[in-house]
């Protein structure tokens, strides 16, 4: 069980927190004009890497905010974690 | 006539202090202190338990957590009874009971031991091989197996014991109290860091407090002495917390670890009422320190398993620690120096040693000397081929290793004995290290597995970092320790410590024979009954994974998970495939390391605090007037309420009549309400539901459906208007904690810009719905004040209104399909609410009715039940929801999704309404839909999804989907059953008022 730095509280156990998949995902403006192809883009194409991902995760028994986490897959570590609306950290 | 085993005696064991406990049924005594594998040695006791799979004899082999062979069951047939318990750690005390497992009728005679016989026969996968066809005849061997094999029973009572979880948090834990974890554990503390040492054992000290030998010495003294003087030091260190008989079970990652803290089960009964028996330790270290020790190897040759085989190591803690003699013609077998410091001790305790056979040819150190001056004999370069005694050994046989160490030589001497012990060196005990994520190395010249790269901040030391000896020890300890605390100076330097052990060590994992090996049973894992030609097998049948060859022979899989074996495996692997044991890597270690009992896992959550669950303000009436609960979520929900005599299905029916004849009144306080207010709360309301919110007017109320982002419906719910920028939404009973989710996802990732706010007021209002044609009589007088004419109060509205002081929303709006009403009152009126309702609906029959009756009344009227006639791959256009999905609004969740290809093929699973030919034949929920019965395969168009006997159309009405269901309507088809066809015809969902003539009456 990891422990996670929320942006908003500080250190918690990974059990106040809820994952919610990749991160920097946005929901296309114009869904309407997209093609059944790049609408499947959006909706179910998801990255699975060993290494850095970026997720995002929710202090849902917390202070019920979202935010994003830069997290090693193969060992769990936490490089980064930033708010909503801002940039993936580059290093 | 019991023997007595009993030497010199030890200041462990308190021979002023008898305690009498009972094995199989007999009665014994031994010491305070004992354990039970002990006291059992002391009485002559060896035979414990029957192998797994072949039934074979099992004597005591080990003196700690890694035992394979001695495993009880405790207090059999009682409410503390205790299956798979290692005898070499129970501490006896007054009144305890054990018995052997895996024997039938007992250990002395057990009918699976023909299966020893057998065994040329039971060879690995044989389970897998035979049993398993013909796939019918399973039922028959399955009977048997279980019968005669398996271990111990779980007890069928409930716990009487209390358990409890704690959180730990700490500078640094120090895992082991050996001698290692107390140099670390004092140097820590030392340095103010808050620090934890847990040991799994009741003493401290590890082998070493026992190490009673002029030649293993620090600053000159002894090393039981030194260490002795040491714990007494560290006892006293303030920020050190030491807990003994606590058993670290896992090492997560950040170093978060669960260890196993015992208070109770060293102490007879009367002692342990209303006391915690055991704790959970969630511990969260910020540095760990892993003095996990070493486990000494067994050797692998024919028959070395017989009862009065054990560990040396083994064999000198009974002689040290416990006082006891494991024999008394005892024999030892060894490939390095560590059987020396056994014999000198046995020799020192005036017990016998016959002979010493060492496997190295040229060796020589000071304790090979001092065994061969005490005139015990020492064959040098030869091996165990053989040893003999059914019970309990009785004879070995030796012969002459070839150079080379693959043959065995010249002729076979026997040598009677009692007792046998074998040391095949030391493996460092890794487990938690690679539970944690750590990556091991192999170390060729002793051929062990030693710690490498670390996944968090912790540390290896002594012998579990392959520093086996204790001048090692002494030199490496405190280095590694003050590098990683970053200390300057540690209370060790300079020491001067002396082990008179030779490193030289003639590694063999499979010691040959004279004999083909087919005809040997070399026992790899003595607990699991898995041996070398097992493994040879496995690897002859083209399986070469460590973790193939691992589930194919079973090797490791035991309770111990192959704690003395699995070096063994790898090695035989190793040199039969020609393979480097450290390109093979080892099989993974899983928590917990010694079993935990269910109850330390659950701790204090058992009963009625297994679960939380929710009440509504007006439980306690739904209790006092006998309502069967249903759970909904973590709601408890009025199900039905039977009058005396009434079976369920009396009572729905007697409910859903009153409902529609005149009026019913349900506890509608579990949905979920959610309080939308801000300037953008009905754009908001566009985005998150399919229809058009904007122009629903103030006081209004209207239906919604909410989608997923690939289409399929996800939540309903009526939301009212409140005010020009305030609604209130409510969603199904279940869902109201994952869309208050949803919504506060899609505001705070995608929608930032809108201002909206969200509040969860589910608990904050009750809410009770009148329905029924008489639901207006009876709300009317309820709410006196209110204007309650179908001008003023139409259907889909909503009233502020008072019912005395108390305030209250009224909505009209109905869920099943009569006119009704559902009064919101804050929580705590809500009882009054009920209850002056019920007064008031008397001279109406007003009836109470629950979940079951508001699903059959909302069937009849084809209202759906999201995630009962829908699952996550329905869309408002299968449900015949058309109506439902704004063609103008450019955008909300889902809508994109509602013409991608997949949704819009016509031969979806639609939403229909089903008819019987019967009218008195009622479908079964989830029956399966067919069209043609005779077609190979029959083809499956769909399932019945709800379905009851409706006793206001006087028939049987069910709803379910069927592929293209929407075009089929009066079509017939067939529902197979077991032992019938029912004939269906396809029909409209709304079975009653389509014109919705009784919601506006
Ligand atoms: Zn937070």
């Amino acid at each position: 069980m990891f422990l996670i730095n929320c942006p908003y509280c500080g250190e918690r156990e990974q059990s106040e927190f809820k994952a919610g998949g990749e991160a920097h995902i946005v929901r296309p403006k114009q869904p309407t004009e997209l093609s059944d192809d790049q609408w499947a883009e959006y909706l179910f194409m998801r990255k699975n890497i060993k290494g850095i991902q970026f997720e995002r995760w929710i202090h849902i028994h917390g202070c019920r905010k979202w935010f994003n986490v830069a997290r090693d897959t193969s060992n769990d570590v936490i490089k980064a974690v930033y708010k909503m609306g801002e940039k993936p950290p580059t290093n | 006539m019991t023997k007595n085993l009993r030497v010199k005696s030890s200041k462990f064991v308190d021979e002023t202090y008898k305690i009498y406990f009972k094995f199989n049924g007999k009665t014994y005594h031994g010491y305070k202190g004992d354990t039970l594998a002990s006291a059992l040695l002391a009485n002559d006791i060896h035979l414990v338990g029957r192998s797994f799979k072949y039934h074979r004899p099992r004597g005591i082999m080990t003196a700690g957590s890694e035992e394979p062979n001695a495993i009880v069951q405790l207090h059999k047939n009682t409410s503390r009874t205790e299956p798979n318990v290692r005898a070499t750690e129970v501490e006896i005390y007054e009144g305890l009971e054990a018995s052997s497992q895996n024997c039938w009728p007992s250990v002395n005679f057990d009918i699976g031991g023909i299966n020893n016989f057998l065994s040329p026969i039971l060879p690995a996968g044989f389970y897998y091989k035979t049993f398993m066809w013909p796939a019918s005849f399973w039922k028959k061997y399955e009977y048997f197996i279980r019968k005669s094999a398996g271990l111990g029973k779980s007890p069928t009572e409930p716990d009487p014991d209390i358990y409890e979880h704690r959180y730990i948090h700490c500078d640094v834990l120090v895992i082991g109290a050996g001698i290692s974890g107390i140099i670390a554990a004092k140097i820590a503390a030392k340095n103010g860091f808050k620090t934890v040492l847990v040991d799994e054992k009741p003493y401290l000290g590890g082998s070493t407090i026992y190490q009673n030998s002029e030649y293993f010495k620090i600053n000159n003294q002894i090393s039981s002495s030194w260490l002795d003087k040491e714990i007494n030091e560290i006892k006293k260190i303030e920020n050190l917390e030491i807990k003994t008989r606590t058993s670290v079970a896992a090492f997560h990652g950040y170093n978060f670890l669960l260890a196993r803290e015992d208070l109770l089960d060293h102490l007879p009964f009367n002692q342990r009422n209303n006391k915690i028996r055991q704790r959970l330790l969630k511990i969260r270290s910020k540095k760990v320190i892993n003095a996990t020790g070493s486990l000494e190897r067994p050797l692998i040759f024919d028959n070395n398993d017989r009862p009065g085989i054990l560990l040396s190591s083994a064999i000198n803690k009974y002689a040290n620690l416990y006082g006891v003699a494991c024999g008394k013609k005892n024999v030892l077998f060894t490939n390095n120096d560590s059987v020396y410091e056994t014999a000198i001790s046995l020799n020192s305790k005036g017990i016998n040693v016959e002979a010493i056979i060492d496997n190295r040819e040229e060796v020589d150190s000071k304790l090979i000397k001092e065994t061969e001056n005490n005139k015990i004999k020492v064959y040098k370069g030869y091996t165990v081929v053989n040893t003999s005694g059914y019970k309990r050994i009785n004879k070995v046989t030796i012969m002459q290793l070839s150079k080379d160490g693959q043959k065995a030589i010249g002729s076979k001497i026997s040598i009677n004995c009692d007792c046998l012990g074998i040391s095949g060196g030391w493996t460092p005990a890794v487990h938690l290290f690679t539970q944690s994520g750590g990556k091991l190395k192999f170390r060729e010249e002793d051929q062990v597995f030693i710690p490498n790269k670390y996944s968090s901040d912790q540390i290896s030391i002594g012998s579990c970092n392959g520093d086996f000896t204790i001048d090692e020890i002494l030199l490496s300890v405190p280095k590694n320790i003050k590098q990683f605390l970053s200390i300057k100076k540690t209370d060790f330097e300079n020491f001067q410590a002396h082990s008179s052990f030779n490193k030289s060590k003639r590694n063999i994992w499979l010691l040959p024979s004279d004999k083909n090996i087919g005809k040997t049973m070399p026992f790899v894992d003595f607990q699991n009954d898995a041996t070398a030609k097992d493994i040879k097998l496995a690897l002859r049948e083209g399986f070469r994974s460590i973790e193939h060859v691992k589930r194919y022979t079973t090797t490791g899989m035991g309770t111990d998970q192959g704690k003395l074996g699995n070096m063994h495996a790898l090695g035989i692997i190793s040199e039969t495939t020609g393979s480097k044991m450290g390109e093979l890597g080892t099989t993974t270690f899983r928590p917990p390391y010694t079993p935990l009992t269910f109850g330390t896992i659950v701790g204090r959550n058992v009963g009625e605090y297994f679960d939380t669950f929710r009440k509504t303000p007006i439980h306690d009436w739904h209790v006092r007037n006998k309502a069967e609960f249903e759970n909904v979520g973590q709601w408890k929900r009025a199900w039905y309420y039977p009058k005396s005599g009434e079976s369920m299905h009396d009572a729905v029916q007697r409910e859903s009549k009153a409902a529609r004849d005149s009026a019913g009144i349900l506890d509608a306080s579990t949905l979920g309400k959610i309080d939308i207010q801000g300037t953008d709360a009905s754009e908001f309301l566009n985005r998150v539901y399919t229809n058009a919110w904007s122009k629903l007017a103030i006081g209004k109320c209207r239906y919604g459906l909410m989608l997923n982002e690939d289409g399929m419906v996800y939540d309903d719910g009526v939301t009212t208007r409140l005010a020009e920028n305030h609604y209130i939404m409510t969603t199904t009973t279940g869902g109201a904690a994952t869309v208050l989710g949803k919504l506060e996802d899609y505001l705070q990732t995608e929608w930032p810009e809108l201002d909206v706010y969200l509040t969860s007021v589910t608990d904050h209002y009750a809410t009770v719905s009148v329905c029924g044609p008489n639901s207006k009589q009876i709300v009317s007088k309820v709410i006196p004040d209110l204007n309650f004419s179908n001008e003023s109060f139409p259907h889909m509205s909503f009233k502020n209104a008072k019912i005395g002081k108390i305030k209250c929303r009224v909505m009209r709006i109905s869920f099943t399909g009569e006119h009704s009403y559902e009064i919101n009152v804050q929580a705590s009126y809500g009882k009054s609410v009920w209850e002056r309702c019920m007064e008031i609906g008397k001279e109406f029959n007003i009836t109470p009715y629950g979940t079951e009756t508001m699903h059959l009344l909302r069937a009849e009227k084809g209202f759906i039940i999201v995630g009962q006639d829908t699952d996550a791959t329905m869309t408002p256009i299968d449900l015949q929801m058309d109506w439902i999905v704004s063609k103008k609004k450019y955008d909300f969740i889902g809508k994109r999704s509602l013409y991608r290809s997949d949704t819009i093929r016509e031969d979806r699973k639609q939403l229909v309404g089903l008819l019987t030919e019967d009218p008195d034949e009622v479908l079964e929920e989830g029956a399966q839909i067919v069209a043609d019965i005779n077609k190979s395969p029959v083809e499956m168009l769909g399932h019945v999804t709800s379905s009851y006997y409706s006793p206001n159309l006087k028939k049987s009405i069910a709803l379910g989907v069927v592929r293209g269901g929407k075009k089929m309507l009066g079509q017939k088809l067939i529902i197979p059953m077991e032992n019938k066809k029912i004939n269906i015809t396809v029909a409209d969902p709304v079975f009653l008022d389509k014109e919705n003539k009784r919601l506006n009456a």
